[in-house]
């Protein structure tokens, strides 16, 4: 079967991000940026279901501006097969991300759609239920053991509780949470292998879909400065204190 | 705080200053592109930061443990450099004929710069292999060798070592008193080799040495040297391992610095005789030394650029962090972390505009190593050829030297923290401190400069140096502004300052005073390495400038690489001048003081 894995082109994970001086986004200029995390935990499990013989193709999908290239070769280079790049460069909201991706399903027929659970830009956490909705598949999201056997898939769910499995047809969605693996380092001999790969570049109008805006960002700000500790004299004030001034016992 | 490779100057130096495009132009490499050598560094800096940067600190402290003629490594070595082979990062270099990735030496040096930089000691096991294959590969013609050894060191399954230092035998290698016997179709060796990097170890199955020795007929001195292959476990036909060699690690060094690098000595046939087989012709060994020397040095050379880097990133990450202070001139009276001081700035800009520089002549030269092996018009590979053979002492002398006085910076910067342990900055510097010394010392290069590279052409070479250093001048006159008024004048008068320098080097040897020249090479060495590093940072300056007014790219990064070439003409390129007058001077009172007078 095939899979249909979505990367995100987000500002790397060791970015310490500042907020625009008029509030208005984060800055990202001039930034590393580089594969959502979670995304890369993605084509990780794809890769694995393919060594175990049950995926036959991996495509990545990106959606964004050109440089979202650059993380479909890190993903071609870690062992996806080929990769479509949706290109615009307007804003993307996980509602059209989800449309654009509908459509690139509808395309491609893939058995398995896997996308890391949110992206650590937004941290919306949305797009994945969204498609799923879009499509009228089932959703597995927050995976963090997948096993597919015939036209099942039985996924394990981190929940606030501790673990869930659940048994889902396919075709799926899968949302990939931090424990589900471990993603594999580059091998060197892959990076270049990875160029020759296919990777097609559509446009939002090539798959019919509009990016219209559902959302508004009203204002974006630095999280309020930590203040200093204190040292409690002794267990009674310290009691007191989680009792009375942090209340949370 | 770990170590990230800054793969954006990286980038920068490969494709505006080395020219990486220049060599997209031959067949091999036209696949190398900036968005594939990108990747590659990408993806060697993640590996870098993940698994060789953790056990930095702790395979100092560790160190490694020896018993029964056996190493084990510091902790985590063994499975981080599994991986490494797992991932291909061995295989960088090498020829794709024997499953290597046949990267040009331009890239594989930046590759190089980012393991030293995460792991110093680490980085030399895959250094030595490669220097070990390198002489398979162009000086072993036994098919039978090549197609078992070369594929297993390529792949990272078996190291490499040199052995060349004897007791008696350093810097001269003429002294070496190895034996090599004829017994049948391959020799018996015995004699003790010491200072063997990587030469014994537990993080691989087998280790090739790659040994020096003579021959029972072989004339004495330089020219009855061989060089035999001795592997720690004999190797049958199909590969797999046989019986164990007769060549056992008897000790390891207690050193000041890369203390997760094993040091060994190696006893070669304390028993029956180590059982080895020639690579080449007879007494042709230290010939193919030198035919692997520019690769070599400039590996060498290429540790004090990555460990000052590593140093300035630690260096920079605490001088943010420490509050310390108030602020001079400021009457709040607040406490500010130290980078608001100016001395502390003084050094970091220091560190950066040096590493920077130091960078960029490095991966120039390796640019130039790749021309001189593939261009395909003898005349430009001829000259590629000449210059770097002049530059390759001054990127192995002149970088080292300033690593381990940069990283004595890092420390400084640190304070009193900075000679604790803890940490980490110590451990730069004594890091730092070998690499001056192995591979020929900051004295051989320096006399290798004088001699064999400027007195030896009349200057030649350098003269042809000089000329690009000029077309660069040009290039400035057209910028205005202050701060390329001062570039180009750090960059004239220190060129002002070479050109008198190399005069007086060509007129020492022309008046058969090689003395005078030696005792002044290493102030020239210093002197070369501060010009040619100022004539490639005012060459990015003049870059970042154009790139600025295109308005294309990371502007913070051009605005600071433009302030870190003024900062580099004013504080090391004033230096020129005094160096000149120590190059022209300074032989006298060295050549005057007897021995008895010391």
């Amino acid at each position: 079967m095939k899979i249909l894995v979505a990367v995100k082109r987000v500002v790397d994970y060791n970015v310490k991000v500042r907020v625009k001086s008029d509030g208005s986004d984060v800055d990202i200029a001039n930034v590393k940026m580089s594969m959502n995390p979670f995304d890369e935990i993605a084509v990780e499990e794809a890769i694995r279901l393919q060594e175990a013989g049950i995926a036959t193709e991996i495509i990545l999908v990106s959606l964004g501006v050109k440089a979202c290239q650059d993380i479909l070769r890190t993903g071609l280079a870690m062992g996806g097969d080929r990769a479509i790049l949706v290109e615009t460069d307007e804003e993307i909201q996980p509602l059209s991300a989800a449309k654009l991706l509908k459509a690139v399903v509808e395309k491609e027929q893939p058995k398995m759609v896997i996308l890391g659970k949110q992206a650590i830009d937004d941290d919306a956490n949305q797009t994945g239920q969204m498609l799923a909705a879009l499509l009228g598949w089932g959703q597995a999201t927050f995976a963090s053991k997948v096993t597919v056997a015939g036209e099942q898939a039985t996924v394990i769910r981190e929940i606030d509780g501790g673990l869930e499995t659940i048994a889902v047809k396919l075709p799926v969605v899968v949302t990939a949470d931090l424990r589900l693996n471990e993603p594999r380092y580059v091998k060197l001999p892959n990076i270049m292998k990875a160029k020759k790969k296919p990777l097609d570049v559509l446009t939002p109008a090539d798959l019919g879909v509009n990016l219209t805006k559902n959302l508004v960002t009203l204002k974006v700000q630095e999280p309020p400065v930590r203040k200093a500790g204190v040292k409690v004299a002794d267990v009674q004030s310290l009691v007191d204190k989680l009792k009375n001034e942090a209340k949370v016992i | 705080m770990s170590y990230h490779a800054p793969t954006q100057d990286m980038l920068f130096v490969i494709n505006e200053l080395a020219g990486l495009s220049e060599l997209n132009a031959f067949e091999e490499y036209a696949e190398i592109t900036p968005d594939v050598v990108e990747s590659i560094l990408e993806e060697a800096g993640k590996f870098a930061t993940d698994i060789l940067d953790p056990i930095n600190h702790s395979g100092d402290k560790e160190g490694n443990q020896f018993a029964n003629n056996a190493v084990t490594t510091a902790t985590g070595f063994k499975e981080a450099y599994a991986q490494f082979a797992e991932a291909g990062w061995t295989g960088v270099a090498s020829s794709p004929d024997y499953g290597g990735q046949g990267l040009p030496s331009l890239v594989s040096t930046a590759v190089a710069e980012i393991w030293k930089s995460a792991n110093m000691a680490f980085s030399l096991c895959p250094m030595l292999t490669q220097g070990a294959i390198e002489a398979l590969m162009h000086h072993c013609s036994d098919e039978s060798i090549r197609s078992v050894y070369l594929p297993k060191m390529i792949e990272g399954t078996w190291t490499g070592t040199m052995n060349l230092t004897e007791p008696s035998a350093g810097s001269d290698l003429s002294a070496v008193r190895s034996k090599a016997v004829p017994e049948g179709d391959h020799y018996r060796l015995y004699g003790q080799k010491i200072f063997i990097t990587w030469g014994e170890h537990d993080v691989a199955e087998n280790i090739i040495h790659l040994v020096l020795a003579r021959l029972p007929d072989a004339p004495e001195g330089v020219k009855g040297i061989s060089l035999f292959v001795v592997p720690k476990f004999l190797v049958n036909a199909d590969g797999s391992l046989g019986a164990r060699n007769d060549a056992y690690c008897v000790s390891i060094e207690h050193k000041l610095g890369i203390n997760a690098s094993p040091t060994a000595v190696i006893a070669f046939g304390d028993n029956e005789g180590a059982l080895g087989y020639m690579v080449g012709e007879p007494n042709q060994g230290l010939k193919y030394m030198f035919t692997m020397m520019n690769h070599a040095r400039l590996a060498v050379g290429l540790e004090g650029v990555a460990i000052s880097e590593r140093a300035y990133q630690r260096a920079l990450a605490y001088a943010k962090d420490r509050i310390q202070g108030v602020e001079i001139g400021s009457r709040t009276g607040q406490k500010v972390a130290i980078i608001k001081h100016p001395d502390v700035r003084r050094m970091l800009l220091t560190m950066k505009s040096v590493t920077e520089a130091t960078r960029a002549v490095a991966y120039y030269g390796a640019a130039l190593l790749d021309k001189a092996g593939h261009e395909p018009d003898d005349a430009v590979r001829a000259e590629a050829q000449s210059q770097v053979d002049l530059l390759i002492p001054v990127v192995k002398g002149w970088c080292t030297e300033m690593g381990v006085e940069l990283t004595s910076l890092g420390i400084q910067v640190h304070g009193g923290m900075g000679y604790i342990e803890e940490t980490g900055a110590a451990q730069h510097f004594r890091d730092a401190r070998i690499a001056t010394i192995y591979e020929g010392t900051t004295g051989i290069q320096a006399n290798d400069l004088v001699g064999r590279k400027v007195g030896l052409d009349k200057g030649v070479a350098a003269q042809a140096l000089f000329v690009k250093i000029k077309a660069t001048l040009a290039d400035l006159e057209t910028v205005h502004g202050d701060d390329f008024a001062v570039i180009r004048q750090g960059l004239s008068t220190g060129l002002e300052a070479l050109t008198t320098a190399t005069a007086w080097i060509v007129q020492q040897y022309a008046e058969k005073n090689p003395q005078a020249a030696n005792a002044s090479s290493v102030a020239y060495l210093r002197l070369f390495g501060y010009v040619v590093g100022g004539w490639q940072m005012a060459r990015a300056a003049f870059i970042a400038q154009q790139k600025l007014q295109q308005s294309s790219g990371n502007h913070a990064f051009f605005e600071a690489k433009i302030i870190s070439t003024r900062f580099y003409a004013d504080y090391m390129l004033s230096q020129a001048a005094g160096l000149s007058h120590a190059v022209t001077q300074g032989s006298v009172a060295i050549l005057a003081m007897s021995d008895e007078l010391f």
